[in-house]
């Protein structure tokens, strides 16, 4: 376990980066952590998945997979594809400030 | 050698369910990690892409110890049916798509999706008998090509 610091705050992350209290989280955050990602921009779609996420986790313990992003975010599977080239679940759970999603599909 | 993978290129050689599933795991897994994925179809593994046979596709209930029941009971009429019925609903419960839906997911990833010449020719296919998401019926040459500098891995 290390931290990091977005926005001026000092957070816990793992190993790999993840929020460990998804609570230290703040959308003032996201920009930040996108930009380490290679997303310079958050556009709506961006923060259309990020809230999604936020709420899954918030739902159920742990961030969706691709496959249910697609199917319930509002965003298609491709168009994940082009916000998050680098794996759609798990660059926008980062994002998102929630643990990577375990999910194998 | 570092310790990431940047490319995986995936042969799928088997026409059975549990022949398919793995590899469609593995190459939708890879793009959610960001990794570039590509699937080569050949022999009977066509079949997951031939428009006549992916719906079709069965579990292997002959010659199959893993299912655990006595071949001849395998063999019986309707066995290899009733097993297949049976997984995919094991599998939708755990909201694993069907083989036609994970392949237009696979393909929406990225991922390309390729058939073997050889093998088309073999079954006399055209890129017409395969289903939309192919992107091309491809050479051994130019699936070395394509996989050059990635991982290989056979199924």
């Amino acid at each position: 376990m290390s931290t990091a610091t977005y926005a001026g705050q000092t957070v816990s992350v793992s190993d790999d980066g993840f929020f460990t209290d998804p609570s230290q989280w703040t959308e003032e955050m996201a920009p930040e952590i996108a930009k380490a990602e290679g997303i310079d921009h958050l556009t709506a779609q961006h923060w259309q998945v990020i809230s999604f996420m936020r709420h899954e986790y918030e739902a159920k313990g742990t961030g969706p997979t691709v496959r249910v992003l697609g199917k319930t975010s509002g965003v298609s599977v491709k168009e994940l594809y082009q916000l998050f080239p680098k794996g759609p679940a798990k660059i926008a759970a980062k994002v998102s400030g929630i643990p990577k999603p375990r999910g194998c599909i | 050698m570092d310790g990431t993978i940047e490319k995986v290129s995936i042969i799928v050689s088997k026409g059975s369910l549990e022949g398919i599933y793995p590899a469609l795991i593995m190459a939708n897994g890879a793009r959610a990690e960001g990794i570039e994925a590509n699937l080569f179809f050949t022999f009977f593994g066509l079949d997951a892409i031939s428009k006549k046979r992916h719906e079709h596709i069965k579990v292997a209930s002959v010659g199959n110890p893993g299912l655990h029941i006595a071949t001849l009971i395998g063999a019986l009429p309707g066995v290899p049916g009733l097993m297949t019925h049976y997984l995919e609903h094991k599998m939708d419960k755990l909201d694993i798509p069907p083989i036609p839906e994970f392949l237009e997911m696979i393909a929406d990833t990225g991922a390309g999706i390729y058939g073997c010449k050889a093998s088309c020719d073999l079954f006399g296919l055209a890129q017409d008998d395969l289903i939309d998401r192919v992107k091309d019926i491809i050479t051994v040459g130019e699936f070395y090509e394509l996989a050059a500098g990635g991982q290989i891995i056979f199924t």
